[in-house]
This record gives structure tokens, sequence and C-alpha cells, in this order.
């Protein structure tokens, strides 16, 4: 057995919970990201019964900005009923932000400057900033000083009326221009990934999603929401597709690249709303107030690429390498919870950790190896659970712990991409 | 420079020239600050020592040729001035003294208006009736834009008109309708709409009232500010502008007040006289009205009851046993329907929070949603802001489980009224609770102890009775036992004190005070029925009399069927006096009639947009009493045979102890069940009457009625010595 302890105190995952996740548009279509925020961190309050001015630090990923919450974190914990005193910020890196405000909190925790941290994330698809066009709001800005009529008069006379069109935030790469899906398109035919593998992968992500909640494995991380106006507890995520088949999957049409695509809105993750949050305490802490730790969090790492060839290929660098810096093989570990952006994008990955070329290419001697598929993502994934932004890596940690107790195993190894081609790796020790 | 919350700073000045109980004067530079500032007491009040001593300040003002205005603040941490002093009020003897008071007020407001030099009101915090007044004769109003800020002329809840020339001075300020709407209902109105109305003229961050004082003080005088005036909205001015519609603003004011108090409160109808007089005749003849009517108010009975109700609501509010109170931070509410949804309400708005629970997540549920509903209705009204409201509905946590409660302070059940259910109830909670967890039912009729025998702590078993709409009811009746220690008594009543409640405490027994008295006033309602009385005439009799609404609303408003199961948790413990209980309720609820919630009871109900509409007579619950003839009743025996009955019942609770004080029976039953306020509540009633009356009138109604009409035995002492049942 590899020593895993790192340098800095054992940090402890004690527990942890989110929000049923839902399909942009539907059940929170009328919340915010400050709202699911404030609802994840008054149901872990409630479920743990931890003491909030115990807590040291809240931080919360999160990547569509809004404007009046811009730290999201903070005006989610003052709602939840904080006491003022406690800290809290807001972390941003795509899709693997709440894994940072996991590892900040690590950080936090582990340099002795904190001992109980929450660490979540919260996101709405539902309501992204629409703008106006930089012209316009120049316009707009300008106008505040504007005095006299004469001064209006100039100030708008060289605006069309399509100028007033608003623009609404597209998912593409800023530096490559390219969308995501674009993107996992082209890594997909990269590795050689058919449209049908990408149907398969699709369709397991459902069907063991199905069976996971069917069994009752994912009630024991999610609290009930309850929505204004009406309050009815919501008790489940709603993306998982129980009606879908290989038969409907082949139907449908490439959402991205038409007309000879393989990417279509069946193999891809949806749009979706909803926040998490997990307490992590130093593990003495943890034993002084008398929790149970669920898990010992460990080595872990971030990796970037090209975003243009590799946008969401992280986890193939990220993987290996903090492997390697735990000392541990896939062979040792009994839990991987793989974030699913893509059908395609999951299994490109797979493919890399397998291949020659790609291990020699990452300037590695041997490929990592072929994940077992009977240890991945056996809950469902992103693909079928949702994928809330700012959200995804607490759910992975508490997902990845859970299996753990669930399945009787000792190590899990989660990982993650990015836009940006960023990526993240993390290994957790049941506890 | 220094931080401090609590207090204004005062400026760099010249030694005090002037130091008086009431206020302090400083000259600065040219301007004359006037610290309120009331030695001895928490808040500054109107009173004829404070009017000498604002008299001499005046005096000096008026002889120092080098002050070119003054400032008029407070030193007071979150109150202008408060009003006038209550208690000497109630001191006078004379109402010559009670038109002194007021022509005092009215000599300073013409010497402050003939001064010559502005006058600058600097307020923060609350401005209310005399001090409002106090205000309103000065040149110019500035306020801070905090919380605590808020104007008022409330006189009206305390059968009172403003007799500091508020009559006069409002009107011309902010108009004679909006004057009218603040003087007839008392409100406060905050800052943002005060400006708004030109109550105010300007406002301010709290801590740079002083200096903004001071900078429109002094531009008062070069001339450099000149306050708007009279730029009410065009329609407004409009209408106030000719005597043709003024006289119809005047006549439909009249016309609602005298709808509102059904001739029972001579407040309203005199204040809109004093406007009217005011505007119609002159300043002078307006004010000379105003102190006839202050004078005659203060000595009105209503005036007099429901001032005497204020000082005994007072009182209340101070906890008896306050030191041994244990914290509560964490309530759990058992039952999410209404009462438990308004409980619940209540604590989440004094910061507690609140765990929930009903049979499943959905039904608990329903309780966040109303106190969303209710706290956004309040946004609505800024009186929260969103994010107030945000934080009030997430302290609510609805569960279906018992296990969450096991982190809670204090549990009030509220579930329907059964006791074996309750007991079941009490048993699944203490299982999880702490030792020290006071267990609270919310039963309206089912004694106590009867519950806590089914407790392993029974000592921490109390009763904490609410009132529907929680929210609104100002009432908690909190029931004690033999076993009650005094911690839990006193935590129940901080509890309560924090819910914004007026507490009394009871003794324990079926139906403790309020239901018992309440019971005996509604089974005589169905007995009149019985006797082939009409619902309508019954009903309007006792509003007439001062009710809220009639026993037959009442019935239909609370729910038949819990009328019946009260009635029947009651019958289980019976009383040696016999009631000769009518059995109606019981049919009527198995029937199907429940009331509001069926959409029939003794009123056809309609439901529209979430509002429940009282629509006719059910004449086919004639059916149950004796068919569809009725006969017409005199509503002044109507009256004295409902209302008698629950003041001698009273009297009982009073007599067995299960009353401390008749102060304690009159809060009960205006503040719980609508008892008329300007009677004052049952005892005070009986003293106004003198107990001989009341004792014989109940002879007489006995000789007609029976037994149940026989005056409670310490009644009759009192009614042999003729000794009132308060000492003052």
């Amino acid at each position: 057995m590899p020593n895993l302890a790192t340098n800095g105190r054992a940090v402890v995952l004690v527990d942890g919970c989110r929000i049923p996740f839902m399909r942009s548009g539907t059940e929170y279509v009328d919340l915010s990201a400050y709202d699911m925020g404030r609802m994840v961190l008054k149901g872990l309050l409630t479920r743990t019964g931890i003491d909030p001015a115990q807590v040291d630090r809240i931080v919360m990923g999160s990547v569509i900005q809004n404007v009046h919450t811009t730290n999201v974190a903070r005006e989610a914990a003052l709602g939840a009923g904080f006491p003022n005193t406690v800290p809290a910020f807001t972390v941003t890196m795509a899709c693997i932000s709440s894994n940072l405000a996991v590892t900040s909190a690590v950080e936090l925790i582990g340099s002795g400057q904190a001992d109980v941290v929450i660490a979540g994330g919260t996101e709405t698809a539902s309501d992204v900033p629409i703008q106006f066009k930089r012209k316009v709001r120049k316009k707009l800005i300008a106008a505040r000083k504007v005095k006299t009529a004469a001064d209006y008069v100039k100030l708008i006379r060289k605006l069309r009326p399509s100028d007033l069109l608003p623009e609404v935030p597209a998912l593409t790469e800023y530096s490559t221009g390219e969308t995501m899906g674009q993107s996992a398109d082209g890594l997909a035919a990269l590795f050689g990934i058919t449209r049908e593998a990408q149907d398969e992968y699709a369709l397991r992500a459902h069907r063991q999603a199905a069976q996971a909640r069917d069994a009752g494995l994912l009630a024991q991380d999610l609290i009930p929401a309850m929505v204004p106006p009406a309050f009815t507890p919501l008790t489940a995520d709603n993306g998982i597709r129980d009606d879908t088949s290989i038969e409907k999957l082949r139907t449908l049409k490439p959402a991205f690249h038409k007309p000879y695509g393989t990417v279509t809105a069946g193999n891809a993750s949806f749009l979706t709303d909803g926040a998490s949050a997990t307490l992590l305490m130093a593990e003495e802490t943890a034993q002084a107030l008398g929790y149970t730790p669920r898990a010992y969090l460990r080595h872990y790492t971030y990796v970037a690429q090209d975003p243009g060839r590799e946008l969401l290929l992280g986890p193939a660098y990220a993987i290996p390498a903090v492997l390697d810096a735990a000392g541990l093989t896939l062979g040792d570990l009994d839990v991987i919870e793989l974030h699913e952006a893509f059908a395609g994008q999951v299994l490109a990955v797979l493919a890399a950790l397998e291949s020659k070329t790609f291990a020699e290419k990452a300037g590695r001697a041997e490929p990592v190896g072929a994940v077992p598929m009977e240890t991945l993502n056996t809950w469902g994934g992103s693909l079928s659970l949702g994928h809330p932004f700012g959200a995804t890596g607490a759910r992975l940690v508490m997902m990845a712990a859970s299996r753990l107790h669930h399945e009787d195993g000792t190590l899990a190894l989660l990982a993650a991409c990015a836009a940006g081609g960023l990526g993240h790796a993390m290994v957790v020790e049941r506890a | 420079m220094t931080m401090n919350d609590s207090e204004p700073q005062a400026s760099k000045t010249q030694p005090n020239p002037m130091q008086t109980n009431y206020l302090s004067f400083e000259k600065d530079q040219k301007l004359a600050i006037v610290w309120m500032d009331q030695a001895g007491s928490k808040v500054n009040t109107i009173s004829p020592e404070a009017l000498d001593a604002i008299g001499g300040v005046l005096d000096v003002v008026e002889g120092d040729d080098e002050i070119e205005a003054v400032v008029f603040i407070s030193r007071k941490p979150d109150t202008f001035i408060a009003g006038a002093d209550l208690g000497v009020l109630k001191t006078m003897t004379d109402p010559a003294q009670a038109r002194a008071l007021s022509q005092g007020g009215h000599a300073l407001v013409r010497r402050v208006q003939a001064l010559g030099k502005p006058t600058v009101a600097a307020i923060h915090g609350a401005a209310m009736g005399g001090g409002l007044e106090m205000a309103l004769a000065c040149s110019y109003r500035i306020a801070t834009n905090h919380k605590k800020t808020k104007l008022a002329l409330p006189e009206v809840m305390l059968g009172l008109l403003p007799g500091g020339g508020g009559t006069q001075l409002l009107p011309r300020l902010v108009g004679i309708q909006q004057a009218l709407s603040m003087m007839l209902t008392g409100k406060n109105v905050y800052p943002r709409k005060a400006c708004r109305l030109g109550l105010i003229d300007a406002l301010i961050f709290r801590h740079g009232l002083l200096d903004a004082a001071k900078q429109a003080a002094r531009h008062l005088v070069a001339g450099t500010l000149t306050p708007r005036r009279n730029d009410k909205e065009r329609a407004a001015r409009l209408l106030e502008g000719n005597p043709v519609s003024r006289r119809i603003i005047y006549q439909q004011a009249e016309a609602r007040a005298r709808k509102e108090t059904r001739g029972n409160y001579p407040a309203p109808l005199k204040i809109i006289d004093c406007v009217k007089t005011g505007i119609e005749n002159g300043l002078e003849a307006g004010l000379e009205a105003e102190a006839e009517g202050f004078a005659a108010l203060v000595f009105s009975p209503e005036s007099r009851a429901l001032v005497s109700l204020f000082f005994a609501r007072q009182a209340a509010e101070k906890n008896p046993l306050k030191d041994a109170a244990r914290p509560v931070a964490h309530v759990g509410v058992l039952g999410a329907g209404l009462m438990g949804a308004g409980i619940a309400e209540v604590s989440a708005g004094a910061g507690l929070d609140v765990t929930i629970k009903d049979v499943d997540l959905a039904t608990a549920a329903r309780a966040k949603k109303q106190v969303w509903q209710s706290a956004t209705k309040k946004a609505g009204k800024r009186i929260l802001t969103p994010f107030e409201r945000d934080v009030m509905t997430e302290r609510v946590v609805p569960v279906d489980d018992y296990a969450s409660f096991a982190p809670v302070d204090l549990v009030i059940e509220a579930a329907p009224e059964n006791l074996n259910l309750k007991r079941a109830l009490l048993a699944d909670t203490e299982a999880v609770t702490r030792a020290g967890c006071i267990f609270a039912s919310n039963t309206s009729s089912i004694p106590i102890a009867a519950l806590a025998k089914a407790s392993a702590r029974p000592e921490t078993v109390i009763g904490m009775h609410y009132f529907s709409p929680v929210p609104q009811m100002p009432l908690l009746e909190i029931i004690k036992t033999d076993q009650t220690p005094d911690w839990v008594l006193a935590t129940a009543y901080e509890t309560g004190l924090r819910q914004g409640k007026t507490v009394i405490v009871v003794g324990d027994g079926p139906g403790f005070y309020t239901t018992r008295i309440l019971g005996a006033y509604m089974n005589e309602a169905l007995l009149m029925l019985e006797e082939s009385a009409a619902i309508e005439q019954i009903d309007d009799a006792m509003e007439r009399f001062g009710f809220p609404m009639g026993p037959y609303e009442l019935f239909d408003l609370v729910g038949i069927d819990v009328a019946a199961k009260i009635t029947e948790e009651m019958s289980r413990y019976e009383t040696a006096r016999a009631m000769n209980t009518s059995a109606a309720v019981r049919k009527l609820a198995d029937a199907g009639y429940l009331g509001q919630k069926s959409n029939e009871g003794f009123y056809h109900h309609e439901t529209a947009q979430g509002r429940i509409k009282k629509k006719a007579v059910n004449e086919t619950i004639y059916a149950f009493f004796g068919g569809a003839r009725r006969k017409t009743f005199d509503p002044a025996a109507i009256q004295n045979r409902l209302a008698l009955l629950m003041i001698n019942e009273a009297v009982y609770c009073l007599d067995e102890g299960l009353l401390a004080t008749a102060r304690d029976g009159d809060l009960g039953a205006v503040f719980g069940l609508g008892f008329p306020p300007f009677l004052g509540g049952p005892f005070r009633y009986i003293d106004a009457e003198t107990p001989p009356a009341i004792a014989a009138r109940l002879g007489r109604l006995k000789a007609q009625h029976g037994e149940r009409f026989a005056p409670a035995p310490l009644l009759q002492e009192h009614a042999r010595t003729g000794a009132p049942f308060y000492g003052d």
C-alpha cells in the first residue's frame, strides 16, 4: 500500500449534499445561482448539524456570473443564515470550478489556515446574462454623463435598430472560436470513436443512473429542493432518460457538425441547473467535533493543453500525473468517477489512456492502461445526471466517497475536463 | 473620530449654556442646537414639563440676537420623541388639565412659527404623536433613512386625537386626504414615503444627521434653501382646492369612520371635525376645536379603556422571570397547517431556526410556502428587502421525520385537537429531543396535565396557545401546570415576546381561559338559534357590540368540525356547573357543514382568487335548529346574554385562579378573542358598569334563562362590597 499522506494535515470529507440537478429551463427556471447556492448551503447545515459559526471559509465554484451576485458564495452564505463573520469566496475554472473549490479548501486546511471549510458550487444555465452589443453598452454608459437633449440626440444618432439586438453568450472557446460540441466531435474522430460507440456509452450512462436511482443510491447525497412559488419538494434529478434506447439515440441528428458529425443531443451532456456542497475538515477537527469522516482527499493535480486540439482531453494527462504522484496504478482503484462532457470525449480519454502513441506523446514510457468499465461511473455521470458547470466537481467527490462505501472499496479516482483545455484529477481514499 | 453606533456625535461647541431634565442646549456658531434628552428615560416624551423646557429654550433663542436658527435633535439612540407621556394623562382628574396640555402645545407651535428664525427638526428614530407635532411646527424637517426612523400620529389607537396641533399642521403640510389617512389609522410612515408625501424635506444617512441639519439651517438663514411646499399631485390639489370637493372628502371620511367604528369610537369623527374646522374656518378655530376635542376624548370611557389596555400590554412585555429563561435558537413545529405555518412564520421572523414536520414532505413544505408568500408580500411593501425575505424563508426547514428534531430547543405542537394523537406526538418527539427541550402544545382546549401524562419529563410540557391567523393575532396564552418550573415558563414567555406576542400566563384546565370563556359565549349563540333567533341578527348585534365578527361567522372561520372537536375535548372534563351544551355543532359537522373550508356553514362562502368571501346566510342550517321560522330578538337582549355569559365566565376563571390578574383576563379577551377594545376587556367593563349593576343584570338573565347566568361568587362579592376589579 503506497503512502498517500501528503505534506500538510489530512483533509477529510465529512459529508456533502446536492439539490437535484435539473435540465435548464425546467424546475429551476426562475432561480438564480444565488438561490440554489443558498438552498444547498442551508441543506448542508441542516444535514450535518454543524454550527455555522464553526465554519472558517466557504468556497463555491460558479461559471456564468450574475452581475448582481458576482461573489455568489458570499451572498448564498448570508442568505443561508451563516454569520456575517464567515468569509466566503467564489472560484471559477470552467467545468472544474467546484473541483477548484474543493482543492482550495484542501489547501486552506492543509496549510493550517482553516479547520472547517465548505466547498461546493452553484450554477444556472437558465438565466445566462444576455447583453446589449458593445456599441450600445458604450453609449449607455456614456449616457450617464449626458446633460442636454442635444447631447442625447448626438449620442444616439449613429445607432441602428439592429444594434439593439441583444447578444446571447455562446459556449464557444474564446481563443479558438470553436464550440465545445464541435471540439468533442473532432476529438472523437481523432481517436476513431464511432457514432455507435458514443450512443452506446450514452445509453449506458442513462441506464446506470436509473439503476442507481431506483436502488436508492443517489438519494443519499440529495436534499429536497423546494422552489417558490409552488414549494413542491423536488427529490430526484430530472435529466435521466428512462425511456431512451439505442434506436432512439440512433435517430438523432448531429448537433454541431451538420450533417456528418457524430455528437448529438443524445450523446452530449445537457445544460443543467443545480448546486452542491461538501463539508471538509482537518481530520483532527472532525474527530474533536464528533464527526465520522467519509473519505480522505489525497493527491490532486491540474493540467492544461492546447484548447484547439485537445480541449477536452485533460483527464488523459491529469490521471497519469496524479497516479504517478500517489504511486498508484489503475488496478489499485476501486472506483473511478469521470466527468462526462460528451460520450465521445469520455471514450477519447479512455482510448488515450490505452494508447501507446498517446503515452509517448505525453512523455510516458507506457500507456496508463485500460480502465475497467465496472469501476467507471457506475451510478451514471454528467451525461445522465446533468452537468451544472460550477457544481459537478463536488458531485464527483461525494459520489466517489459514497461509491467507495457502498462497494466496500478503498481508493477512488475522479477526473474532469474543462473549457480552456484544462483538466483535473484527484485521489480519494475511503475513511 | 470615534466609532459610535448608538449615539449621534456632538459637535465641538461652546460649553452648554443650558441643561434641564429634558434637554440640553448649546450654541454652535450662530446656531442653537437643542438636544432632546429626557433624564432617567429610554425615550423622550412630551409632558407639561417637557413643554416648559422647550419654552425655556425659545426664551433664550428669542432674546439672543446672535442665534440665527435652531436645530432640534435627540440624544436617545433610536427615538426622536416617542409621543405624549401617557402616565400624565392617566393622572389627570379634570378635562381642564387636558385642555391646558393641548393649549400649552399650541402656544409652543405659535411661538416657533412666530420666531422669525428658521427651525430644523433633525429626526432619527421614532417621531410619534407629540414628537411629530413638534417637528411639524418647525420650518424644515430632515430625517435619517434608517430602519428605526418612523413617523406617526397614533393617538386614534388610544381613542384620542393629536392634541398638539397635529390636526391643523399635518393637513396643511401633506394635504387633507393624506393627513386624514395618517391620523385615522395611526399608521407608521417610513422615511422614503414621508419624503414623498412632503412630511419630510430631506433624507440623510444616520451619522450625517446633525451635520446635514446644520447645513440646512444655515441655508435657510441665508435664503439659499426654500423648502418645497404645496407640491402635492395635481389631482389632489384640484380636489382639495375647492370647498365643494373638500366637503365630499370630509363626508366620505365620516361615512367610512362611522361604518368602521359602528359608532363605538368617538375619536375618528372628532379628528375629521378638527381638520374640517381648521381648514374651513382658519387655524385658530381649528386649534380651539382640537383642544376641546382632546380634553373630551381624554376623559371618554373609550380612551380610558384603550389607554388601560396600552398599559396592560406594556406591562405584559416584561417577562417577570426573564433571568430564568434558557436560550432558544431553534424551534421545531409539529403540523404544517394554517396554525403551524403561522407559528413557523412568526418564529422565522424573530430570527429563530424552524424545523417543521408533517406527515409527508409535501405537506410540511406548505408551511415554507406560506412563510415565503407572507414575506414576499412584506417585500412588496418594502417592509422587508428581497434578501431579508430569502433569509427568513430559508430558516424554515420542512421535514417528514422526527430525527430532524434532535437539535431543537423548543417543540411547538400544532396538530389536530385530539388527546391521543397529541400524546403520541409527544412520545415520538421526546424520543429524539434532548432532555432540556421544552414541549409546548398549541392546543386550545386539552388540559396540559392530561397531555403531560404521556411524557417522561412532564415538567417540560407546557401550553403555548396561539390564535389564528398567528401572524396577525397579538395574543399568546401560556398555560402552566402545577409541575411547570420557572425556567420552562420563562423560556416560553421569552419566545413569545420574541415572536412579537402579547403574553399572558394562565392556569391549566379544559379550555384554559380564552377557549373557556369563548365556549360559553359561542354555546349561548347556539342556544339562541335553538330559540329561533336569526343568524344575521345575532352576528349583527355582536358586531355592533364591538366584536370584529359575530359568533356564527367565527364558527365558519374556525371550522365547525374544529369547534365540535373542542367542545368534545372540553366536555371530557366536566365542570361542576351545568352549562346546557348545545349538541348542534357535532351534527352540523357530521352533515358536512364545516364552515369556510367546505364553503358551507352558517353562511355560504365562495372562494375566488384564493380569497374566501362570505355570502348569504345558509338557510338550510335552520333545519338543525327547529326549522326555518325565525323570530326577531331585541339586539340589546342578544348582546346582554352573549357578552355577560362570557364576562361571568371570566370572573369564574379569576376566582378559580386560572387567571392571576384581571389585567391578564382583559388582555386575553381583547387580543385573543376580539372582545371590544373600547370596553377595555371583561373586567374593565364590569368596573365601568360597576359590579353591582352587572350582578343585577346577570340575576335577571338567570331568572329568565336559567342557572348558567348565576353570577360568579367572586362577582357577587364585588357586587356586595362595590370594589372594582382594578385597584387604580
